[in-house]
């Protein structure tokens, strides 16, 4: 579905990714691990459209998508959601679903999507009139995901969803990712909780200094010694 | 008594024109970040249409308000288009302003080519007329210009608050990467914002033209004044600029009178000074957004 062949990516003259090869296939889960300033990030936003790459090829479903702004990207069915929740702070947790829903794909089924997602976030859906600003970390990133699933997207990409927030909300958020996972998504995760994601994934790679350092299926990264040692601190 | 309340409702006309070019200025600048200024060049140049349209169809002026708003709105996406988002990706927000700058100056140079420095008094019938509330007397022309403002206002608020694009305006506005997250085009969102504010001036053009001659340099005068508007409402918001355009409407009118003509501007300055010192967000300023 998506592949990243020999992407180099970077910020001005930096480069940060080195040529790296990726695959996600329809319907799998896949996760990026790797240390701070690793490039997970800049990964996605290569993928998104947000990063020009410098080098290489991204296709998806078939067709090149490397040259192509975040919004044709959006509307091919890519949806990213960002590291650090950024909602829109002073428009209401409605009217930022809303704009999950912004594409004429998502648009038109737009009242039906919101019925879906809120069934899946029952405390977003008191808090719909709120604005977005006024939420705490981890209502707004509940209210990030919710915003992403209101695309309707093909392949659904989170950027640390549990980010800063507390061990209980954590176990919440990847409880919601479980369930989008079973909905049938094909999913991009990039995680710093480890042990979790590998436990959900079905194929993961390490990001190594802006390289693809291994890959392998989720239970084998986590038999895996190097990982072990180097992110799950066994 | 009398006199206070002649010139309350005189200010308050006014204030419906000062709105109308203010608003667009403050849209530009909450939602692209920019100071234009060359806005009152593009009232300078909705007034030159208003004249050459009102002179050449025998038309009388308001009947070419929907044109003139229409090529206002294209000359904005335009120069949104090709002058300032070159510039926005060369990626320094400070030449985009002396863009803007040197885009005012190469205006009324134009317009002193093409029409010289000569006073250009677009005809105009019943646009003087009085109508009588009373004791007090307002002109059809001061009262458009209130009810345009108000009507500007309210479709403005409107369109931001309902609308798929208007919200995406304002999406783009708190969070530009975000927007582009959900699928937002943000170039064509800047030169659509472009084009209202643009849009806007068109309309207070057509409303000034019979009122008041154009002249290349017409524009300073009331841009100037709808600067000052902008900071006092706050910068970006749509109903600070509405009051605040009240307010120094009423400025204007009261100090006029009770002080001196030539002293208004004075006034309307020091009372600027006086909210950047006190209140530098204005009226109705959030303070930053985010991002
Ligand atoms: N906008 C930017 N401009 C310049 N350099 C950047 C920018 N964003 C990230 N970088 C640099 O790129 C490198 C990779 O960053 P990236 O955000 O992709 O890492 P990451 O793997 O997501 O890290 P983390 O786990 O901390 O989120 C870092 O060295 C970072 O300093
Ligand atoms: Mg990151």
């Amino acid at each position: 579905m998506l592949t990243l062949h020999d992407v180099q990516a970077g910020y001005g003259r930096t480069t940060i990714l080195h040529g790296i090869n990726v695959e996600v296939r329809a319907g799998e889960v896949v996760t990026v691990v790797g240390a701070n300033g690793a490039g997970k990030t800049t990964t996605l936003r290569t993928i998104v459209g947000l990063v020009r790459p410098t080098a290489g090829r991204i296709t998806f479903e078939g067709e090149e998508i490397g040259r192509l702004s975040p919004h044709e990207v959006v509307a091919r069915g890519i949806t990213l959601i960002p590291e650090g929740r950024q909602l829109f702070p002073f428009m209401s947790v409605r009217d930022n679903l809303r704009m999950g829903a912004y594409t004429p794909h998502a648009r038109a089924r737009m009242a039906q999507t919101l019925d879906e997602v809120l069934d899946l976030f029952p405390r977003v859906r008191e808090k719909l009139e709120q604005h977005a600003g006024s939420l705490s970390g981890g209502e707004q990133q509940m209210v990030a995901i919710a915003r992403g699933m209101m695309a309707r997207p093909k392949l659904l990409m989170f950027d640390e969803p549990s980010l800063g927030l507390a061990p209980i909300i954590v176990s919440q958020v990847f409880d919601v990712v479980e369930q989008i996972v079973r909905t049938g998504v094909t999913v991009l995760l990039v995680e710093q909780n480890v042990f979790r994601t590998l436990s959900i994934a079905d194929r993961g790679y390490v990001l190594e200094n802006g390289a693809i350092a291994m890959s392998d299926s989720g239970a084998a990264l986590l038999r895996d010694d190097h990982v072990r040692r180097a992110y799950l601190g066994i | 008594m009398d006199t206070f309340v002649q010139l309350v409702l005189n200010g308050l006309m006014l204030g419906g024109l000062f709105a109308i070019i203010s608003v667009g200025l403050t849209l530009i600048f909450g939602i692209i970040r920019l100071v234009n200024f060359a806005h009152g060049e593009l009232l300078m140049v909705g007034m030159y249409l208003t004249w050459i349209g009102t002179t050449q169809l025998g038309v009388h002026p308001y009947v070419l308000a929907p044109a003139v708003v229409l090529v206002l709105f294209v000359v904005g996406l335009l120069i949104q288009r090709f002058i300032l988002q070159p510039l926005l990706e060369a990626r320094d927000a400070h030449v985009q302003i002396f863009a803007t700058v040197g885009l005012s100056t190469a205006l009324i140079n134009l317009a002193l080519l093409v029409f010289g420095a000569d006073l250009y008094a677009t005809p105009s019938s019943g646009v003087r007329d009085s109508i009588a509330i009373g004791p007090y007397r307002i002109l059809v022309g001061q009262l458009v210009m209130f009810v345009c403002g108000i009507a500007v206002v309210a479709a403005l608020h409107l369109f931001m608050e309902r609308s798929y694009l208007g919200r995406a305006i304002r999406a783009t506005a708190q969070h530009r990467a975000a927007a582009q997250l959900m699928g937002v085009d943000v170039k064509r969102i800047y030169m659509v914002t472009f084009g209202i504010g643009a849009a806007c001036v068109g309309l207070a053009a057509v409303l000034v033209a019979p009122i008041y001659p154009a002249s290349p340099t017409v524009g300073t005068y009331f841009v100037l004044t709808a600067f000052v508007v902008v900071v006092l409402g706050g910068m970006g918001s749509l109903h600070g600029a509405f009051i605040g355009a009240l307010i120094i409407g009423l400025v204007d009118s009261l100090s006029g009178f009770y002080i001196a003509p030539d002293l208004k501007e004075v006034v309307i300055f020091g009372l600027f000074i006086g909210i950047l010192l006190l209140r530098p967000t204005g009226l109705f300023g959030l303070g930053r957004g985010s991002e």
